[in-house]
């Protein structure tokens, strides 16, 4: 397991999904909640009719952020520092939590509030402020049924998308000691239980810990987008907010959050805005907390810089539009990916920032269908860093002193290719063999090192007479020509 | 080296591809979306009206005279006992009636808010296209806490203060103050990824536009 990302590698994506997928109340959780989301999109995104111009704008937008990201991240420095914040520098996970926990020890507090933030979930904060005796209370509902469940996020933006309102209903009667007695399944009173929860630690709290959606370099300007506003309780009630921000969230300047503004609710929710953004520019006199520090994050992010190809997963808004569209996704859940970046955004997140070795299966965990692509509002080529990500593996692999069975079929198939005579025999046989491992219709599991193949597949066999061995039957006044 | 360093560092040379000459503008970025997909004119304010009603929010359109009559209607309906208004808001605004009007000076504590049943403020600007309330901290606003612990937020904002589309809005908006962009009362989709009304922020919202 890599120390920077939390879960990774626990088990391997193959094993997960093949786990997932046989729990059916998962499967229609997943299906209704990701198909409810998928039509709200491409209602609101339509209302736009420059989408694609948006689009075009944003991907630009970030590269010439990545390009540029020294420059702007010094900017963001002086102007947060300029407005009275402090800005802290963590090359990993480890000494981000470290320097979190040491902020939170500063003020005398042993507890903290939080705003959703998949930083701080990818570098396991919670974990490691419970490890200094410091208790961290997550407020985004999802957020809250997942910890009440001591269960794990399976989605960037809704966290507890694999429970149904059921079984919310059990995790609160459960586990919240002031649940009311009559709770019912409702999303209303389920929310209004949550809000009961949450109310006396949010007026009694002195520090908050949030992420950050976006930071602008020439203002030093702080965004959180969010919806239930426990964002804007963290970020205004307690005296002190420390926010842990991965270093390609920077944006060069506040116009430039026209164009991401109009995306990332559409995308996200389906809204044409989420109920609340909060934007905060180091400290206002009597307005807020008295102390606010940045932390930027590396964590994996540098590494992941140096591909060319695969540092357009940078450009990520976390709107999980890609999660939602995903046709593996929505059959398998986040869990199998085993990573708190699930999706197809996560297949290529993780691996990148887990560095090599970490998390291989994920580049393969995909079916190339593009439906990422198209939905991603930043026009991250996922299906091209897939790929690209796929190859590296291959190349890794390709250095082992023995073959894998895989590399031998391949060259084995470079030959029957490179023969129109040896193709035909090779159909033959395959159409000879597959009627002899194949039960009604289909291929079933194949013995020794093929099953590793074949059991991912749902395959029927091959015909008993190929298209090239029936057009030489059809037309015999053809095969001269 | 710091971490600072060490980052940096890392960086300039994960970058060792951009050519050193390369300044960020030379990355062009197409600008050749809309400024505002709301219209012009009496398009906009109508635009504004139907989105914010979209979040079950409610919107009313109201003449100055008819203004503070309106205000008093909109508490009275609500029920309201304590009212919370922020310093600047107009005096001759203020409608009288059966509750009490708690001033943020001295400033109020998060107790007596939460106890309060309402604010009563004016925003900075409108967003039509997304039925937006941007607040930023001035005259009749007040600090970010006033507008988020009372249940019941009722907004005042003039028809000539809501702008078509979000480019317009931010041209307008000054990031050195603190702002709180609002669109419907608090609400989640965390559930079944269906938006329900009303988690932590005020569960009711009532935008009331004064027309001249």
């Amino acid at each position: 397991m890599s120390e920077g990302l939390v879960w990774l590698g626990t088990p391997a994506f193959p094993q997960a999904a093949k786990k997932a997928l046989a729990d059916t109340q998962l499967r229609r959780n997943l299906g209704k909640a990701t198909g409810t989301i998928r039509d709200k999109r491409l209602r609101v995104c339509a209302e736009l009719d420059d989408w694609e111009q948006l689009r075009d704008s944003a991907a630009a937008l970030k590269l010439r952020t990545l390009r540029h990201l020294p420059r702007y991240l010094e900017q963001l420095e002086a102007s947060v520092t300029a407005a009275g914040g402090t800005v802290h520098w963590a090359a990993d996970a480890a000494e981000a939590n470290r320097i979190v926990a040491e902020l939170v020890k500063a003020t005398g507090e042993r507890e903290v509030v939080k705003v959703k933030s998949m930083a701080t979930q990818e570098i396991g904060l919670n974990e490691a402020l419970a490890a200094e005796g410091i208790t961290a209370h997550e407020t985004d509902l999802a957020e809250l049924i997942v910890q009440l469940a001591d269960d794990r996020p399976s989605h960037i933006l809704v966290p507890a998308i694999h429970r149904n309102r059921a079984e919310i209903r059990e995790i609160f009667r459960s586990r919240m000691p002031d649940a009311p007695a009559d709770l019912t399944d409702e999303p209303r009173a389920l929310a209004e239980a949550a809000r009961l929860h949450l109310r006396e630690k949010f007026l009694r709290a002195k520090v908050a810990v949030s992420g950050a959606n976006f930071a602008v370099a020439e203002t030093g300007t702080v965004l959180v987008v969010e919806s239930e506003g426990n964002g804007r309780m963290c970020l205004t009630l307690p005296d002190t907010l420390i926010t842990v921000m991965g270093i390609e969230k920077v944006v060069p300047t506040f116009a430039d959050l026209e164009v991401f503004l109009q995306l990332l609710p559409r995308s996200a929710t389906g809204e044409r805005m989420n109920p609340y953004t909060s934007a905060w520019t180091g400290v206002h006199a009597a307005d807020g907390p008295s102390t606010f520090h940045l932390v930027l994050l590396d964590n994996g992010r540098t590494a992941t810089l140096t591909d060319q190809v695969g540092r357009q997963a940078l450009g990520c808004i976390r709107c999980s539009a890609c999660l939602n569209v995903c046709p593996v996704y929505e059959r398998v859940g986040g869990h199998a990916y085993g990573s708190v970046y699930p999706g197809p955004i996560g297949a290529i997140l993780t691996p990148q920032l887990a560095g090599v070795g970490h998390a291989a299966s994920l580049p393969f965990a995909s079916t190339l269908c593009g439906a990422c692509y198209d939905a991603c509002p930043v026009k991250i080529n996922i299906p091209e860093v897939l790929v690209h990500l796929r190859a590296k593996e291959v190349d890794a692999k390709r250095g082992r002193r023995t073959p894998t069975v895989e590399s031998l079929l391949m060259r084995a198939a470079t030959e029957v290719l490179a023969s129109p005579e040896r193709l035909r025999l090779a159909q033959k046989a395959g159409a000879l063999g597959g009627r002899l491992v194949g039960r009604g219709g289909r291929i079933g599991p194949l013995p020794g090192p093929f099953h590793a193949w074949s059991d991912t597949r749902d395959l029927p066999v091959p015909p008993a007479e190929s298209f090239r061995a029936w057009w030489q039957r059809t037309h015999p006044e053809e095969n001269d020509r | 080296m710091s971490s600072r360093e060490t980052m940096l560092g890392r960086i300039r040379a994960a970058l060792a591809d951009v050519p050193p000459e390369e300044r960020p503008e030379d990355v062009q970025v197409p600008r050749d979306y809309r400024r505002s997909h709301a219209g012009t004119g009496a398009d906009v304010l109508d635009r504004f009206a139907e989105r914010v009603a979209d979040y079950r929010a409610t919107v009313r359109l109201v003449a100055e005279a008819g203004l503070t009559a309106a205000l008093g209607a909109a508490l009275t309906e609500r029920g309201v006992r304590q009212l919370v208004v922020p310093e600047g808001f107009r005096a001759g605004w203020l409608p009288t009636g059966p509750f009490t009007v708690l001033a943020d000076d001295p400033q109020l504590t998060v107790s007596q808010l939460d106890a309060a049943d309402a604010v009563l403020s004016t925003a900075a600007l409108g967003i039509a296209e997304t039925g937006t309330l941007v607040l930023d901290a001035g005259p009749g606003q007040g600090r970010r806490a006033l507008t988020l612990l009372p249940d019941y937020h009722l907004c005042v904002l003039r028809a000539d203060q809501v702008v078509g589309d979000l480019p317009e809005a931010l041209e307008r908006l000054d990031p050195r103050r603190p702002l709180t962009f609002i669109s419907g009362p608090s609400a989640t989709s965390d559930i079944e990824l269906d938006r329900v009304e009303g988690v932590h922020g005020p569960r009711t919202l009532d935008v009331v536009i004064v027309t001249e």
